[in-house]
């Protein structure tokens, strides 16, 4: 079953486009990753299915449900207010930048969605997100605040906080490149146990060799379409795109 | 001077302290809620409301609040030929219009700097507008305004002494009648240090406020 499916994408800034007929589809369990040169509009793609972004044309369609709708003289028809909600907590965000919530607690980062968003008891709110701090090893961490924390630690929690929603799918825009080369193994493990459990994830990555070994599919994108998608073996050992080959020879060089 | 004499004009000067208190509060508790619809207007995609406020705010802004206050105070006779409104109304009408017009700016530097992805992350958490005000975004702003709203307060106890101008009879008028008729600066100090008390204690309040929300950064 495609938890995710995009059709015919895009989107332009102003005069720049920056999505130019884009589709894919995510199965239920898949890891699918999307690599590319910078500006060749991952973030914006991620974005326009978070709805962070409105698009020009197009359809998405999450866990069955029309997110957004085309019709043919090219009028973008997005689904009612409820179910735009409902899609969204459909889907969790892990940015680059973490993106906590300074002035919560720790614990009050990953329970206040759940609390205020899907009235969740309090209770089950924070059992559930002791036990998330704790398979993200942070339960020493509960009660200290944001600023207190490493970033490794920090987007640890902002992963914590997404799960909390129970997302159908989790889509990561970058999730280690704010940080310090040292720290980023900590967070790609953290993904690989996801994945392990039949996450279904997006993740937008430069870490190439994470995405090959984590990926059962990977897309690359460059000047806002997608050049080549297949298996990692096929992408990363045997293609014959030479664009593809181009952008991984740069990558390996550097 | 004899001590009679200094009680008497303690006496009187806290009599107008009354007043300048209750133009002080009513000011800040008028003011406030003003000043935040008025930095949410500023910041609506409403082209024309925009416009209007950053009228209003920069006249505020670039005129004399002593001249703001006799305007008021005079402006419904001159102009309407109504009568004229109790100068302490004019007053507070006044002071109400030229704090908000400062109030506002400063809240709305405050929400405007806090970064968009703190927005984002709460969108894509699926809280609603108003949550996301609530919630995430207006915590933070009051940490960030805070030092400069200490500012504006500090400001507003000294200002309200303006109000003179208009005969309102807060301690600045009894404190300048007092040293006319007696010839002395001595009401006119013991006033200072009623003004200074005051903003001793206020700056002593804003500290502690601060540093209850010194627990995160
Ligand atoms: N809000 C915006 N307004 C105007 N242009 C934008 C906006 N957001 C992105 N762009 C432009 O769209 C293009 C694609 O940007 P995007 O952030 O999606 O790229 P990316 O593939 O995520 O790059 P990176 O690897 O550097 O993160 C870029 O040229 C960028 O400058
Ligand atoms: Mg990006």
């Amino acid at each position: 079953m495609a938890i995710l499916k995009v059709n015919n994408l895009y989107k332009s800034f102003g005069k720049l486009d920056v999505i130019k007929d884009i589709s894919f589809s995510v199965k239920k369990g898949e890891v699918l990753a999307i690599i590319g040169p910078s500006g060749s509009g991952k973030s914006t793609l991620l974005r326009c299915i978070n709805q962070l972004e409105r698009i020009d044309k197009g359809q998405i369609e999450v866990c069955g449900d029309r997110m957004i709708d085309s019709s043919e003289n090219g009028k973008v028809i997005y689904s009612d207010n409820e179910l735009l909600r409902k899609i969204r907590l459909n889907i969790g965000l892990v940015f680059q930048s973490f993106n906590l919530f300074p002035h919560f607690s720790v614990i009050k980062n990953v329970m206040d969605a759940p609390i205020h968003v899907l009235k969740q008891d309090r209770k089950t709110a924070e059992q559930n997100a002791l036990s998330l701090l704790e398979k993200m090893g942070l339960s020493e961490k509960a009660n200290n605040y944001p600023f207190e924390l490493s970033g490794g630690q920090q987007q640890r929690v902002s992963i914590a906080r997404a799960l909390a929603l129970n997302p159908q799918i989790l889509f990561f825009d970058e999730p280690t490149s704010a940080l310090d080369p040292e720290l980023t193994g900590e967070i790609l493990k953290v993904i690989k146990e996801l994945a392990k459990e039949k996450m279904t994830m997006v993740i937008v990555t430069h870490e190439m060799a994470f995405a090959r070994d984590v990926a059962d599919n990977v897309i690359f994108m460059d000047e806002g379409k997608i050049v080549e998608q297949g298996r990692p073996c096929d992408l990363f050992d045997n293609t014959a795109n030479e664009r593809t080959k181009a952008f991984l020879k740069r990558y390996n060089e550097r | 001077m004899t001590g009679e004499d200094l009680l008497k004009i303690s006496k009187l000067l806290l009599e107008g302290l009354g007043t300048t208190l209750s133009l002080f509060s009513l000011t800040l508790i008028l003011s406030i809620p003003l000043a935040i619809i008025i930095a949410i207007g500023k910041l609506s995609k409403i082209k024309i409301l925009r416009a209007v406020l950053n009228f209003y705010i920069s006249v505020m802004r670039g005129t004399p609040l002593m001249l703001q206050l006799i305007f008021i105070y005079f402006g419904p006779y001159f102009l309407f030929e109504i009568k004229t409104p109790k100068a302490f109304n004019a007053a507070l009408v006044a002071f109400v219009l030229n704090y908000a017009a400062y109030f506002a700016e400063i809240f709305r530097g405050g929400i405007e700097s806090i970064p968009i992805g703190q927005h984002e992350a709460a969108a894509s958490l699926g809280y609603t507008k108003n949550q996301t005000f609530f919630r995430i975004i207006l915590p933070q702003v009051i940490k960030r305004i805070l030092p400069a709203s200490s500012n504006e307060v500090i400001t507003l106890i000294k200002d309200t002494a303006l109000a003179t101008t208009i005969s309102v009879t807060e301690m600045f008028y009894y404190a300048n009648g007092q040293a006319n008729s007696r010839q002395s600066l001595i009401p006119i100090v013991i006033a200072g240090v009623f003004y200074y008390l005051m903003n001793l204690v206020l700056t002593m309040i804003f500290s502690r406020l601060e540093k209850k929300l010194d627990y995160y950064k």
